[in-house]
């Protein structure tokens, strides 16, 4: 695409890019040192990532400003004032991204006392590793304009929510078979939610990669199979007969 | 604020939403135009909907003050200027040689670019098109002349001055009295050629509101410069280039996601 | 501010200041040359006039105004006869250019535009424009004193109205081709012919340009002496209604009496001048007052 007649406007949308990369470079380690944290049971670690959250809202709050700068200054048009939309959105989804990682994060502090058997923690480390690689992958499709990549990200998640809904039994399972477990396992229901709600996040941007590139928000608007079923999910209380909703 | 840039608080989508269905009130096929040897435009096809705003937008030079200056054959003021195809006007070509030029013109008026104001008073201005083929009483032509300042939201602030000077009035007023002498001849269609471009941002918001007014009454094309008013305020636009047509579609699809790159280029500013 | 003056670079090397103080002695040169110019302008302008007062102001009495020119070698006597017969001539001619001159400018601005034969037309125009004015005298001498027989005022009248209308020609063209031509255009998409949009947008958009013109020929013919040598020459006596024979006016009159050897002549010449130049001075004043109210917007 050739450049602005206006040199500076190219500069003003080049400092939005560099500062949605930053945002994502920052989101993705803080996701990373979350979870290993939590899999390592690091208290330190996951202070920084409780840390490092601070200036992930500090950019986003200058990507935003920005953006309405350069609305208010270039009056962006088409593929520009896609890009700077889409620049807030993306900015907004990392910002979360990086608040759900903190949560997980807080959680790790939390049961750092309580010794659990590790194997318990392995589901929700495996759907973690794959959140990971959507982050990553919707982060890199992002940068390269790539809808493909993004499609690809947008469909995965249903293996996420399937991963999690799963998760959710096991550590339901966990619980009632040691009710010394519930403390602990309910800690690790939320980070599996929060990490799977980070899953959700990269759809977002996946959808907004799309809006971005085509113009269409038809991604968006097509309903995503949502496989999540663990809002009607219930566990028979041996014995009771009775039916216990989570 | 609102008042001032045509904003108002109804819903983007009902407002500006392009009525394709809307029949067809200029039908624009193949016109080439010349200026002596010059080509100008370069086989032109497009159609205008009726009551509805279509803004024609393009750099310097493109052929999109022509295109509208042939509408009206105004261009025929001047020799060594000819039209060659179909402009079709309800069906009738406005082309043909037999087309009775003055009976054309007072069913498609035009606004110019600075405000032309004759040199006489405002009311005569406004009778000025009356007077030409109708012949009104005295009673009924106050009426009309007071209705047209009216659509023209000028009334208010020239009624007890209408034997004043025309050329006594702001910029901004001169071009809705100019606006008001096009509309007293209740005209079909309104051509503005650039209407705005010699006015302050607190008149051309007014003739903006006032251009979102008429179009429930009249079918409307804009020629403009400005990007954001094509956006704001037409439900169609057609981006031309070097004399033809690049581009035609609703205004929100051109503004968002325009097909060609050409049309791209231009409204995000990257033109070379 | 302080803190970066004192960062700034030292002051420029001398070489600089010179190429300046050149500049400077170069530009003052060319002020003192254009002033100097027109206070010889002025001067030469101011002594004629002043003459002209000084002289004028003594034969000044209400009897000019009243009394016909006096006889060779008498005293007193005015120089009514002479006004009240320039003035008939200046308005006939102008009344005979103003249609004439405005319909040809009218002509050549708005429908012959393009034209070749407005080219031709512009072109003689301005030759006419700048003809020696004896010419055109001599001209009207051949068309009509020679036929007729004799000098008359009629002769007199024409020979003005051939000098002003080429005047009123140019202005009333230049004027109409001020008229923007959107306003043209304005009136044309009301649907309204060029007939109605000439007489009532541009010309009335051009009016005071063209009434400025009128008045500015008027001024012009209103001093012309060489063509009513040729024709309407000049006489003593009050001229007879049909303007037949020689018909008394200003410029032959102080032309005649300048030359005479009779002081009261010479005085009464004087007298004339000053009441022409007066006249001519009143006109362009006129002449700009009407093309103010227009320039003010």
């Amino acid at each position: 695409m050739p450049d602005h007649i206006v040199s500076s406007y190219d500069t003003d949308l080049e400092d939005l890019r560099r500062s949605i990369s930053e945002m994502g470079g920052i989101a993705e380690k803080m996701m990373t040192d979350a979870s290993n944290a939590l899999v390592r049971r690091d208290t330190p670690l996951a202070q920084a990532v409780i840390a490092a959250d601070r200036r992930l809202d500090i950019l986003q709050r200058e990507i935003e400003e920005r953006s309405i700068l350069l609305i208010a200054r270039r009056q962006p048009m088409a593929i520009d004032l896609r890009e700077t939309v889409s620049a807030i959105r993306v900015s907004n989804d990392l910002e979360r991204i990086g608040d759900l990682a903190k949560n997980v994060a807080k959680r790790v502090v939390a049961i750092a006392e309580q010794i659990q058997p590790q194997k318990i923690v392995i589901g929700v480390q495996h759907m973690s590793d794959l959140v990971q690689e959507q982050l990553k992958d919707v982060l890199d499709a992002y940068a390269s304009r790539d809808t493909k990549a993004a499609l690809d990200v947008w469909e995965r998640d249903d293996a996420i929510d399937a991963l999690y809904n799963s998760l959710f039994r096991e550590l339901l399972t966990y619980m009632m078979e040691d009710p010394r477990n519930i403390s602990f396992c309910t800690h690790l229901l939320f980070c599996a939610k929060n990490i799977e709600r980070i899953g959700d996040h990269t759809t977002n941007i996946a959808e907004t990669i799309h809006y971005l590139v085509t113009g269409a928000n038809s991604l968006a608007e097509s309903e995503r199979p949502k496989n999540d079923a663990s809002n009607y999910a219930t566990v028979d209380l041996p014995g009771t007969g009775l039916g216990a909703g989570a | 604020m609102n008042a001032a840039t045509g904003i108002t608080s109804a819903p983007l989508a009902g407002r500006h939403k392009a009525d394709e269905n809307s029949p067809v009130r200029i039908a624009v096929k193949d016109l080439n135009f010349y200026y002596g040897s010059f080509h100008g435009l370069k086989n032109v096809n497009l159609d205008f909907h009726d009551r509805q705003v279509t803004a024609l937008i393009g750099p310097s030079g493109c052929g999109k003050s022509t295109l509208l200056r042939t509408f009206n054959r105004i261009y025929s003021l001047y020799p060594d200027q000819r039209a060659e195809g179909q402009i079709l006007l309800d069906g009738q070509n406005v082309l043909d040689a037999n087309v009775d030029l003055n009976e054309l013109r007072s069913r498609i008026g035009m606004v110019f670019q600075k405000p032309t104001p004759f040199p006489m008073s405002i009311y005569d201005n406004v009778a000025f098109g009356l007077r030409l083929y109708e012949k009104l009483p005295k009673a009924d032509l106050d009426v009309r002349v007071e209705e047209s300042l009216r659509k023209a939201a000028l009334w208010d602030e020239v009624k007890d001055k209408l034997k004043q000077s025309g050329m006594g009035l702001s910029g901004g007023q001169q071009q809705r009295l100019c606006i008001a002498r096009t509309v007293a001849q209740r005209p079909e269609v309104i051509l503005f050629d650039e209407p705005t471009s010699a006015l302050d941002p607190i008149s051309t918001g007014r003739i903006e509101e006032l251009i979102e007014q008429l179009r429930s009454e009249f079918t409307i094309v804009i020629v403009t410069h400005n990007m954001q008013q094509a956006a704001r305020i037409s439900q169609f636009t057609a981006f031309m280039y070097l004399g033809e047509l690049v581009e035609f579609g609703p205004t929100t699809r051109i503004f968002m996601n325009p097909e060609k790159r050409q049309t791209q280029d231009y409204i995000t500013g990257r033109f070379g | 501010m302080d803190a970066i003056n004192t960062l700034a670079p030292p002051a420029p090397p001398l070489r600089k200041s010179r190429v300046r103080s050149g500049r400077r002695v170069a530009d003052r040169l060319l002020v003192g040359a254009c002033t100097l110019a027109t206070l010889i302008g002025i001067v030469v302008l101011g002594s004629i006039l002043a003459m002209l007062i000084i002289e004028g102001v003594k034969g000044f009495s209400p009897l000019l105004f009243t009394e016909p020119t006096p006889g060779p070698g008498s005293e007193g006597g005015g120089i009514a006869n002479a006004i009240l017969g320039s003035l008939v001539m200046t308005v006939l001619g102008i009344l005979v250019a103003t249609p004439v001159g405005v319909m040809a400018g009218t002509f050549l601005a708005e429908y012959g535009r393009h034209s070749k034969l407005a080219d031709l037309i512009r072109f003689l125009n301005d030759i006419l424009l700048s003809a020696p004015s004896i010419l055109i005298g001599l001209f009207v001498y051949t068309l009509m004193v020679r036929p007729m027989g004799s000098y008359s005022g009629w002769a007199g009248a024409v020979a003005l109205a051939i000098i002003a209308t080429p005047v009123i020609v140019r202005t009333t063209e230049d004027m109409l081709r001020l008229v923007p031509a959107t306003l043209r255009e304005a009136g044309a998409a009301l649907g309204a012919p060029p007939s109605k949009v000439i007489t009532a947008i541009t010309w009335r958009g051009a009016s005071a340009g063209i009434v400025t013109g009128i008045i500015l020929a008027l001024a012009r013919i209103a001093g012309e002496t060489a063509p009513l040598l040729f024709t309407a020459l000049n006489n003593n006596s009050w001229f007879s209604p049909n303007l037949m024979g020689g018909v008394p006016n200003l410029p032959v009159m102080i032309y005649q009496f300048a030359l005479s050897p009779y002081a009261n002549w010479q005085q009464l010449a004087w007298a004339g001048a000053l009441l022409i130049t007066i006249t001519i001075l009143a006109l362009s004043i006129v002449a700009r007052f009407v093309i103010k109210p227009q320039r003010a917007r």
